[in-house]
């Protein structure tokens, strides 16, 4: 009683300091992203910045380096196979993208149907998907070995020429295309899938009613509606068809003769086999700004041309 | 009229032949040739796995092999640190799921319902992040590890991954989809905010989290890049990295790199199999968001 008596009113309302920041929503804010901030700080924030300094330096990883100011991009300018580096990206891109998006389309709209069998063919197409991209390039190397692989065996029992495959280095690039459809597919198809299952029933009916053909029905239904969909399959496997590096590594090493050595190979060489670092930490701005202009071309394009219901 | 001028015409038309008919739906012709060259690359590794040394390297191929020589795997999984790269890649995945749950969930709840000093700054840089190819960072980060003293080891591979931009963004969003009432009468009841979130927001959560386990382990289980850079010890090695050297150690013998193959590939592949219906809806919600 007597304590009670003995504290002022304003004081009796008011916790005390400690608690009332402990307490308050500011504190509890931070304390619950502060791992999260400290994690992506030294793991993101700190290595973007550090990277651009790198870039600017000569470092071989070992010795702290100097600065170089803008020397490395410019011989990166000069770079000869820097350059053919990324004509072998821009043309697997260039291929893969448009290849396993309509693949993917045709290959939903087949899917997307109730017969016998259905979760059957689905999970074929699926499984490569969950294959990782080191199994990927075992197989295929072994599929496509020029003598004991079982592509040559096949064009061999119906008379056709022998080839060389990932060994040809006019015919290497295209492999890899083959190669990561395959294994990519299965992530397009299920997004075109969920898409082609969000459309409603009776939208297809209408038009169905007013006389339209499956295949009009399909350009003027449907394949507006799967915008957003086609849309983020454009921008995402753009993104990893540029950033192409694991099977690259695992089938052909860039070769032969450099014919697929893409620029994350590229970077890849020059960082941790040759020690470059610093033209290493300019490769990948490189890349890095490439990736965004392209998205944001792609966004743009997408942004005028795609129709989102909701 | 022209209602009744159609029928008449419909009805002067000779009645359509029957078609004839397939006992099964046409679409089977489509989709029969593609699930098999789908599945190809896959039913040959197993074949080859199960073929003697011989038999896995000659031409005209053996496409039947003599036997079932499971004794491939037995003889790859004593030659390499088979164990070693099972523990790697479990313990690689797993701690960066269990990070990723507990520290975006953390962030995801406070960028999704408490205002705080710098929230919307730091949440555009979370964004931003986004965009930032990992090939800028992979430099950067090694140096990093490298000085915490990590190269070579487990802990390195796990540490800058035990958190994710994507995993922050994709929870807050989930989570400001919650109805906000029973947060507000759990709190009006005295409980704390860690309390709120650990007994109303997650248990509500759970396909989200879900998805994001998913996610995470796919990527950590097939991750190759960050591994080649940081791993040097072959019994430190996770699987994918290990059996990228199994490549080279056994060229000779494809029926045991196959084997490897086939073992390394069985965990993700049987997980997929039991929880195919978890997995597609976590890729499908990666497309859609």
């Amino acid at each position: 009683m007597t304590a009670l008596a003995e504290r002022s009113p304003a004081t009796r309302h008011r916790p005390p300091l400690f608690k009332r920041i402990a307490g308050s929503e500011h504190f509890a804010g931070w304390a619950f992203v502060m791992p999260a901030v400290v994690l992506i700080a030294v793991f993101m924030l700190i290595p973007i910045g550090w990277s651009l300094l790198l870039s600017l330096q000569a470092n071989n990883l070992l010795a702290p380096g100097h600065y170089v100011g803008l020397a490395n991009y410019k011989a990166l300018a000069k770079d000869a196979q820097f350059k053919s580096a990324i004509g072998h990206t821009f043309v697997y891109t260039v291929i893969f993208v448009p290849v396993s998006i309509t693949g993917a389309l045709a290959l939903a709209v087949a899917l997307n149907r109730k017969i016998r069998g259905i979760r059957f063919y689905r999970l074929a197409v699926f499984i490569p998907l969950v294959t990782s991209t080191v199994a990927t390039g075992i197989l295929f190397l072994w599929l496509l070995d020029p003598t004991f692989g079982l592509v040559n065996y096949l064009l061999h029992e119906v008379g056709l020429p022998q080839q060389q495959f990932l060994q040809d280095p006019n015919q290497a690039l295209y492999c890899i295309v083959a190669m990561t459809v395959w294994s990519w597919l299965g992530f397009d198809v299920i997004i075109y899938l969920a898409a082609l299952q969000g459309i409603p029933e009776d939208l297809l009916e209408a038009s169905q009613m007013d006389g339209a053909s499956r295949w009009s029905t399909f350009r003027s239904v449907v394949l507006p509606l799967l915008g957003p969909a086609t849309l983020f399959l454009v921008v995402w496997s753009t993104i990893n068809a540029l950033q192409l590096f694991d099977e690259i590594y695992v089938t052909t090493r860039g070769g032969p003769l450099g014919s697929t050595t893409v620029i994350v190979y590229y970077l890849y060489q020059q960082a941790f086999q040759f020690f470059n670092a610093g033209y290493g930490a300019a490769i990948a701005y490189v890349l890095f700004v490439a990736v965004l202009i392209v998205t944001l071309i792609q966004l743009w394009i997408g942004r005028r041309r795609v129709y989102y219901t909701s | 009229m022209t209602a009744t001028a159609e029928r008449l015409i419909t009805l002067d038309a000779p009645p359509a032949k029957p078609r004839r008919r397939l006992p099964f739906s046409p679409w089977h012709l489509v989709l029969a040739p593609i699930a098999l060259i789908m599945l190809i690359p896959l039913i040959w590794m197993l074949i080859l796995s199960l073929e003697t040394s011989p038999e896995s390297q000659s031409f005209p191929l053996v496409v039947l092999p003599s036997g079932l020589h499971f004794h491939n795997y037995v003889q790859t999984w004593n030659a390499e640190p088979f164990g070693d790269w099972f523990l790697n890649s479990a313990l690689y995945s797993l701690a960066t799921v269990a990070g990723n749950l507990v520290f975006c969930s953390l962030a995801a709840y406070a960028f999704a319902r408490l205002k705080f000093f710098g929230r919307d700054v730091l949440f555009v840089v979370l964004l931003a992040t986004l965009m930032v190819p990992y090939q800028v960072l992979l430099i950067p980060t090694f140096l990093i590890v490298k000085h915490l003293g990590m190269v070579d080891s487990v802990g390195g591979l796990i540490v800058p991954n035990l958190c994710s931009a994507f995993g922050i963004f994709m929870l807050r969003q989930f989570f400001r989809t919650l109805p906000i009432e029973l947060e507000e009468a759990a709190r009006i009841d005295g409980t704390s905010r860690l309390g709120i979130l650990v007994k109303i927001v997650l248990p509500l959560s759970l396909p989200a989290l879900a998805t994001l386990a998913i996610i995470q382990f796919m990527w950590s289980w097939n991750d190759f890049l960050w591994p080649l850079i940081i791993i040097d010890t072959a019994s430190h090695a996770p699987l994918q990295l290990g059996l990228s050297t199994l490549q080279g150690a056994h060229r000779s013998h494809v029926n045991l790199v196959m084997a490897g193959t086939v073992m390394s590939q069985i965990p993700m592949i049987a997980l997929f199999l039991i929880a195919q219906r978890w997995f597609i809806r976590s890729i499908a919600f990666t497309g859609i968001k």
